[in-house]
């Protein structure tokens, strides 16, 4: 597979994707997209890049373990679903500060999204490693 | 209150990611958040027996439209104990030298958040989904050995009860195609209104898929495949607690959703619980080795447990419920004990505890396991018919179960020499095993427990009425 064309596209490849995925993650809030489908895209290209340089390269690329990736994600949504309790409002109810383009259920996709990445790379990385994570 | 309903959950669902980053202690951090979980399920319990259920929507959605969690005596009940198992094996696990494996803490308290979740959920694609979670948490947990038998454990357990949860999402499809909500409170309205061949062939279907994870015969042979491989604190989680949640959620949907369909299903349930009392204990007599005898005993308490349901009246389901409440708390602790049993300890202490949880199994009294079963046949007899069917079942069900014990005791436990180990170890399970044994000494408290839970089963209004269903304007 690491054939030399490959490895040259690889890394613009990989980074169009990245951008691509967080293009899809926020479209979703109002449009068809959201943190689940731009997860798996962002996971696609680790996945690409563990084809084209090998699992080792790819997590020193990544930098973070993919597993931290998908625990910071699981307490995110989990956050954004608490944030609501404090206003006496049940869990998950959405947020809307006035003035600000953000909003609670925006975060929580934001959580989805991590949770995908973290969790899809790690199963890509450790099938390519063909061993344990 | 509200708030308070969620926060079991979100403890747990916290606590994995958690533990997940967290560079050591994370057994340590688990025990604290399961005991935090504990109290927080007793002082959930306390409000609902005094004020009655409670029930909380997410998203601030009017149900049926959102997901609703609800809380009545027996969710309440079910969620303490099962945390309180949870803590203890957790602090089992703390203890024990070498160190674990690093993803332990994280899964198992995934599965309690999936366990919680069940318990809680009024909702039964909600349902379907904490199902789910505790599948492939415990999946990973089975898993987690790595070697040959560690994962054909984990397939034989994994396969079955997909299929177990694949059939009950069928029943889902079914459900909400033509009832048009899965809030069940909702369908405790819509389903009598339906033709009858319907309702049959949705609640045939549910109680295929809850007995598969309940394990009654004829769909459990997973249990007894699986839940002898992995690490002895593992099975105490398993045994105590998959099952049980099946039960739960046998009991909770059939009393609330089809509390009609009880009387004609009454002579499959009682075909499958008979058999089930009746064939447990005699792949309990054919099986040498103590941890996988004792997965065959887990099975005869299913259908001890299950027998409530047969009887379906106030005190059947107090049986029942009794049977389930204590059988977590006793076949985690004597999981535990044959853990240690399997590591050669030997001990006066680890001898008796092991010996009269098993009798426990068969209904001796006083020990914990024969309140239940009084209940049960007292009551299964009062009905008459199908109860009394039932109540014979139970008394050859002790029977064998005794025999079972006692070949098991004197040929298996201690053939090999013990070994010097360090007593430590010991110190957790043999709490944990005091601790069931003093419900059969002191079973007031537990018994008024289930009794709430029985009446809560027996008349749902309460619980339909907390949820508070969106009325359309004539």
């Amino acid at each position: 597979m690491n054939t030399l064309i490959f490895r040259t596209v690889a890394p613009l490849l990989v980074s169009i994707m990245l951008v691509m995925s967080l293009f899809v993650l926020l479209r979703g809030h109002n449009e068809p997209g959201g943190g689940f489908i731009g997860g798996l895209i962002a996971a696609a290209g680790f996945a690409l890049l563990g084809m084209a340089f090998g699992p080792k390269s790819a997590r020193a690329m990544v930098r973070v373990p993919p597993i931290g990736i998908a625990a910071t994600g699981l307490l995110v949504s989990a956050l954004a679903g608490v944030a609501a309790l404090p206003f006496g409002l049940p869990f998950l109810t959405g947020l809307w500060p006035k003035g600000l383009p953000i909003s609670s259920p925006m975060v929580f996709d934001i959580g989805v999204y991590l949770v995908v990445v973290g969790s899809i790379s790690a199963i890509a990385f450790a099938l390519e490693e063909g061993a344990n994570f | 209150m509200q708030t308070l309903l969620m926060a079991p959950l979100i403890t747990y669902l916290v606590g994995a990611a958690l533990t997940l980053v967290l560079p050591r202690g994370r057994l340590v951090v688990a025990v604290g958040l399961s005991a935090l979980v504990s109290a927080l399920a007793g002082l959930i319990l306390a409000n609902v027996l005094r004020f009655g259920p409670v029930a909380v929507t997410m998203g601030n959605w009017i149900p049926p439209f959102g997901i609703t969690f609800a809380a009545d005596a027996v969710s309440a009940g079910f969620l303490l104990v099962a945390a309180l198992v949870a803590t203890a094996l957790l602090l089992a696990l703390t203890l024990e030298r070498p160190a674990q494996h690093p993803a332990l803490a994280p899964l198992i308290l995934m599965v309690m958040a999936g366990v919680s979740g069940a318990f809680f959920t009024a909702d039964l694609f909600n349902l379907y989904v904490w199902f789910e979670v505790i599948l492939i948490a415990s999946f990973a947990l089975f898993a987690l050995g790595g070697a040959a038998r560690d994962l054909d454990a984990t397939l034989k357990y994994g396969v079955l009860n997909l299929i177990g949860t694949t059939i009950f999402l069928i029943a889902l499809g079914l459900t909400y195609g033509s009832f048009g909500t899965l809030n069940m409170a909702d369908l405790a309205r819509a389903v009598p209104k339906a033709p009858l061949t319907l309702q049959l062939g949705v609640a045939a279907l549910m109680i295929l898929g809850f007995g598969t994870k309940a394990a009654l015969f004829p769909v459990q042979a997973w249990l007894p495949a699986s839940y002898h491989v992995p690490h002895p604190a593992l099975s105490a989680l398993f045994g105590a607690l998959l099952t049980k949640v099946g039960v739960y959620a046998l009991f909770r949907v059939m009393s609330l959703v089809f509390p009609g369909l009880l009387s004609p299903f009454a002579p499959l349930l009682t075909a499958s619980v008979v058999l089930t009392l009746i064939v447990a204990p005699l792949g309990a007599l054919s099986e040498p080795n103590l941890r996988r005898a004792t997965g065959f005993l887990v099975i005869g308490g299913i259908g001890a447990a299950v027998s409530g349901l047969v009887i379906a009246t106030p005190a059947g389901f107090t049986g029942g419920l009794l049977y389930g409440l204590q059988a977590m708390a006793v076949l985690a602790s004597l999981y535990l004990l044959i853990g240690r049993v399997e590591a050669r300890d030997d001990s006066p202490i680890l001898r008796a505890l092991v010996l009269l949880l098993l009798l426990s199994l068969a209904g001796v009294p006083p020990l914990p396991g024969f309140w239940p079963k009084l209940i049960l046949i007292e009551a299964g007899l009062r009905v008459g018919g199908y109860g009394s069917v039932v109540a014979v079942a139970l008394f050859i069900n002790a029977a064998l179960t005794l025999i079972a014990v006692a070949r098991l005791y004197t040929a298996n436990a201690w053939a090999s020499p013990p070994t010097e180990q360090p007593r430590l170890g010991l110190v957790i399970p043999a709490l944990a095993g005091a601790l069931a044994l003093s419900l059969g000494l002191i079973p007031a408290p537990l018994i008024a427990l289930a009794e709430a839970g029985g009446r809560a089963l027996s008349d749902p209004s309460a619980y339909s009425a907390a949820i508070g269903l969106f009325e359309a304007a004539p």
